[in-house]
């Protein structure tokens, strides 16, 4: 089974995809920002990380590069999954690492999508 | 809506339009219908099926473009488009060497995605730059998903369907929430209003044609009489691309299926030819 991070400020959230996740027989772990979803990585790297931007503490981008700094490769795949929906945003996020984008709000039907893009499904 | 409305719609769609419908439709007819009928100021189907056996063409139009409007996203069915540009289109541009010359035609278009999708394919290619000319046409019977086609403008919700980011990025422009086409794509398409039941000659001999998801809502025999028609004016060497769930056995023998993807078909007496190539 596949383990999936869900990085959320959000509660509501954060239930939500994981709901999705364990439909698609994904094992899930939840962080509500980048320092406490670092930590879960450095104790058992997940396969697959569905990641807000902004978060308290350490947001999204700044977690995703430190986590390339400890560990360099596609693996794990990151996916964001945030309300930045412009270009710009969507760049840098390709540019530091992540394999996919999803803009909120999402369905079941655009993570289906987006995680078959990515070869997680 | 009774019985009797029920069949003089089927009737009306079926010369029209050539769509089947089946009485089991009748709760799709009916939320179909609703918007359709509100527009013209009527609040119930009921009334709107009324004031059309008066024969208003205006209405007839848009209860056929209702019933026949369909929902689509970008490279739907993905195993079609990885068999168009890992096999077919390599096979094509080997074949066509000599005339540079593409033909391709997504009949039954609706709101674009599917043409988009193969503009996108064939964007990577830059054929034009080593001069080729491609011609990419799209019909729908749908006045109204063709307008909407030709516009390329989608909702974040459609472009994230089936389309990896980096395509969004490198074929899209953000408009608001929306995002659209790029201009460069909108010109490989010619978007026209078309119905499959007419003659469809103006388009010359096709390298491939894609029809998926449009002969289920024909009848046996307004099916077999639309593939026949698909075959003529197919190329002898060309491709007929299904949907992924649609079969042609027991409709016509003009036809052969090819290797193990689903829907994807080339002419019998080609299939023929090749079977002959390897058995000598």
């Amino acid at each position: 089974m596949k383990h999936c991070l869900v990085v959320d400020d959000s509660r509501v959230i954060r239930k939500v995809a994981c709901r999705i996740l364990g439909d698609l027989r994904f094992e899930t772990d939840e962080a509500e920002d980048g320092a406490a979803a670092l930590e879960i990585c450095r104790r058992q790297m997940p396969d697959l990380i569905l990641l807000d931007w902004n978060l308290p503490t350490m947001n999204g981008i700044e977690f995703l590069r430190a986590l390339r700094r400890e560990h360099e490769g596609k693996s794990p795949v990151v996916v964001f999954c945030t309300t930045e929906n412009d270009v710009a945003h969507i760049t840098e996020a390709l540019g530091a690492g992540a394999s996919e984008y999803i803009m909120k709000p999402f369905d079941r039907e655009i993570i289906e999508s987006k995680l078959a893009e990515v070869g997680m499904l | 809506m009774d019985g009797a409305d029920f069949d003089f719609l089927a009737d009306l769609l079926r010369r029209r339009s050539g769509l089947h419908l089946r009485q089991d439709k009748l709760p799709l007819v009916e939320s179909r219908l609703l918007p359709v009928a509100q527009r013209f100021g009527f609040r119930e189907v009921a009334s709107l099926v009324a004031e059309l056996r008066h024969g208003r063409e205006t209405i007839a139009g848009a209860v056929t473009e209702a019933m026949t409007t369909n929902e689509s996203s970008f490279f739907r069915d993905k195993h079609a488009f990885e068999y168009f540009q890992n096999t077919i289109l390599p096979m094509l541009l080997a074949r066509r060497a000599g005339q540079r010359r593409l033909r391709i035609w997504c009949a039954g278009a609706a709101n674009g995605q599917e043409a988009y999708s193969l503009a996108m394919i064939l964007d990577d290619l830059r054929l034009p730059e080593a001069g080729w000319t491609v011609d990419l046409h799209a019909t729908d019977l749908s006045s109204a998903a063709i307008a909407r086609a030709k516009e390329g403008l989608y909702s974040q919700f459609e472009v994230q369907r089936g389309l990896p980011i980096q395509r969004l990025v490198r074929h899209f422009a953000q408009e608001g929430e929306q995002w659209r086409i790029a201009q460069r794509l909108r010109r490989m398409v010619s978007f026209r209003q078309f119905n499959l039941l007419d003659s469809f000659g103006w388009l010359g001999a096709l390298d491939v044609i894609f029809c998926r998801n449009v002969l289920i809502y024909f009848d046996m025999t307004t099916k077999m009489r639309v593939i026949d028609r698909l075959a003529d004016s197919l190329a002898p060497d060309g491709w007929l691309v299904l949907g992924a769930t649609e079969s042609l056995a027991g409709a016509s023998s003009a036809f052969a299926p090819v290797d193990d993807v689903r829907g994807v078909y080339v002419r019998a007496a080609q299939a023929n030819a090749r079977m002959a190539r390897l058995a000598g």
